[in-house]
């Protein structure tokens, strides 16, 4: 078996995989933290359907699928989050508005023009073998960005995301950090798409938060657990893949699925203990 | 020159007017209740002072040794804080961040502030606890403490005592009135407990209905009409409650002691 896995990394374009795939992970990881806080995990999901439109429509223009992509998805992004603010509609039905509208709208440019073929089911389902060289630049550069953020904003992010009115009331500029988490989820999730297909990349936002928050109970702790749940998650998902020739995203969303039974046994198991302890 | 000083000061949201011409001044040192009934625009008033919302007509100042974002807010607890994932370490530290213009981390003297402001709330032992598992009264301590880690004059409460047991409330002002006269800090506070208010406060600023109906000291208070209309009302409230528990008590209040009475007894023989 661990031949197997050394000669997994012998093929170039399962190292780009690895590579591209531990900073999507680490990433969305980080920023899902603040956003499943926020009560805006659907937001990821919402804007991977975008995704999906937009990667349609550049398929039937003949154009570059990250070029038409990324500016689609922030602009989708910033509405969002103008929606969840304030309007009429209420987030939750926003979200699910935008990203059936766009699933549909991008269908139909599929069904007009190519016709059902392998690109769409990749860019549903995700495929490994999709990435090039300069996706993997891209992915860095927004993983950097993101990476010099959340350290040295850290506090403040903390702080936005606990209390925004308080934060405000205090002199931070709350909508700023709001925009700039939009935006660079907007391009995570453009990146991550590739790979774990638009259907799935939402999974490594919210699967890792939601799975640390069950034990840790400090906000760094918390940051810190959801980006190595995410990774060993990721990696694991991708030898799986290899060894059973089974669907790279899928086979992580999986991982991510027991880690978080895995973390909600123990704390369930925790509190059994401490009740149990009480009643002596 | 006064601390805070609000001259003709209206709010308005989507150009419908609902506050106006408030008058009043905040001294060094006074402890300011504001009080009305929902709606009156308290929380409206509180977002002005705090900068968050803009005045339609009229003017806040503030002394020349207060800036706006040097306030203390003790905002109410939102559904998001219900199960934070943070230690109170943590939230109460955040309070410093105002202080610290673009640097981006703590350095000794704000880890002191937070560590002094604990200890003054008796919350030194929380610190490593998890913020979603305290009791309300622990939260809004903590909060307080937060609150206190980012001004050194002013502190805003918005509501302090709300969802709290009546012996946390108690305590709960008590700390209060304790920050007020130990520390020195001026205390603004919105609030629906008129008797708690006129217990405490130093001055009372009461609204009703988009406008100022009494702004002074509490002695002074206590011979408004605006004051005992709102007494009057209490009392009401009061009398019919009570009606309306006498009435119940046969129906629905027997079996309740019953059942506690054999919970006690329970935890008793466990």
């Amino acid at each position: 078996m661990f031949g197997l896995i050394l000669e997994m990394f012998t093929y170039p374009f399962m190292v780009r995989a690895l590579c591209m795939g531990v900073l999507v992970a680490v990433c969305s990881a980080l920023l899902g933290v603040t956003l499943v806080l926020k009560r805006y995990s659907m937001i990821g999901d919402g804007l991977s359907h975008v995704g999906f439109g937009a990667l349609a429509i550049a398929t039937a223009m003949n154009a570059a699928p990250l070029a038409v992509a990324i500016p689609v998805v922030i602009a989708a992004a910033f509405l969002l989050l103008r929606l969840t603010e304030n309007s009429k509609i209420k987030g939750d039905a926003a979200v699910a508005l935008i990203s059936t509208g766009a699933l549909a709208i991008g269908v139909m440019v599929v069904s007009m023009t190519t016709g059902m073929n392998t690109d769409v089911y990749n860019y549903l389902f995700g495929s490994i073998l999709s990435m090039s060289h300069g996706d993997v630049v891209l992915t860095g550069t927004v993983s950097a960005v993101i990476l010099v953020m959340f350290v040295f904003f850290y506090n403040r992010i903390f702080a936005v995301t606990f209390d925004e009115t308080f934060a405000r009331a205090t002199g931070l500029n709350a909508k700023l950090y709001n925009t700039v988490i939009a935006v660079l989820t907007a391009l995570i999730i453009v990146v991550g798409m590739r790979m774990m297909g638009s259907l799935l990349i939402s999974s490594l936002v919210v699967f890792p938060a939601v799975t640390s928050m069950r034990t840790c109970i400090t906000f760094r702790s918390v940051m810190i657990c959801s980006a190595v749940v995410s990774t060993i998650c990721l990696v694991t998902g991708l030898v799986i893949s290899y060894l059973y020739a089974a669907p790279t995203g899928a086979s992580i969303v999986l991982c991510n699925i027991a880690a978080f039974i895995t973390f909600a046994a123990v704390q369930k198991g925790r509190e059994c203990l401490q009740s149990s302890e009480k009643s002596l | 020159m006064s601390l805070i000083s609000c001259e003709d000061l209206a709010f308005a949201y989507d150009g419908v007017t609902v506050l106006r011409h408030l008058d009043f001044k905040v001294e060094q040192g006074d402890y300011l209740c504001i009080l009305g009934e929902n709606g009156a625009g308290k929380s409206t008033l509180m977002k002005g002072l705090l900068g968050l919302k803009k005045p339609s007509a009229g003017t806040v100042s503030f002394g020349e040794e207060l800036r706006a974002k040097e306030i203390g807010y003790l905002p109410q607890q939102t559904p998001v804080q219900k199960d934070f994932p943070a230690s109170v370490r943590e939230v109460v530290l955040s309070g410093c961040l105002s202080g610290m213009g673009m640097r981006p981390f703590y350095a000794k003297a704000e880890k002191d502030r937070a560590d002094r402001n604990m200890q003054a709330l008796e919350i030194t032992d929380l610190k490593d606890r998890c913020y979603r598992d305290l009791s309300g009264g622990q939260q809004q301590r903590v909060l307080l403490a937060r609150a206190l880690c980012a001004t050194k004059k002013v502190i805003l409460l918005d509501e302090p005592v709300a969802g709290l047991d009546p012996l946390v409330t108690i305590n709960m002002y008590r700390l209060i009135e304790r920050i007020n006269k130990e520390m020195g800090i001026t205390v603004i506070m919105v609030s629906h407990d008129m008797q708690a208010a006129t217990k405490y406060a130093s001055h009372i600023l009461h609204l009703g209905e988009d406008r100022q109906l009494f702004f002074g000291t509490c002695e002074d208070y206590r011979h408004t009409a605006a004051y005992h209309s709102f007494m009057d009302g209490e009392k009401a409230v009061h009398i019919w409650k009570k009606a309306a528990g006498k009435e119940k008590k046969p129906r629905a209040a027997s079996p309740e002691p019953e059942e506690k009475g054999e919970k006690e007894k329970k935890e008793v023989q466990q």
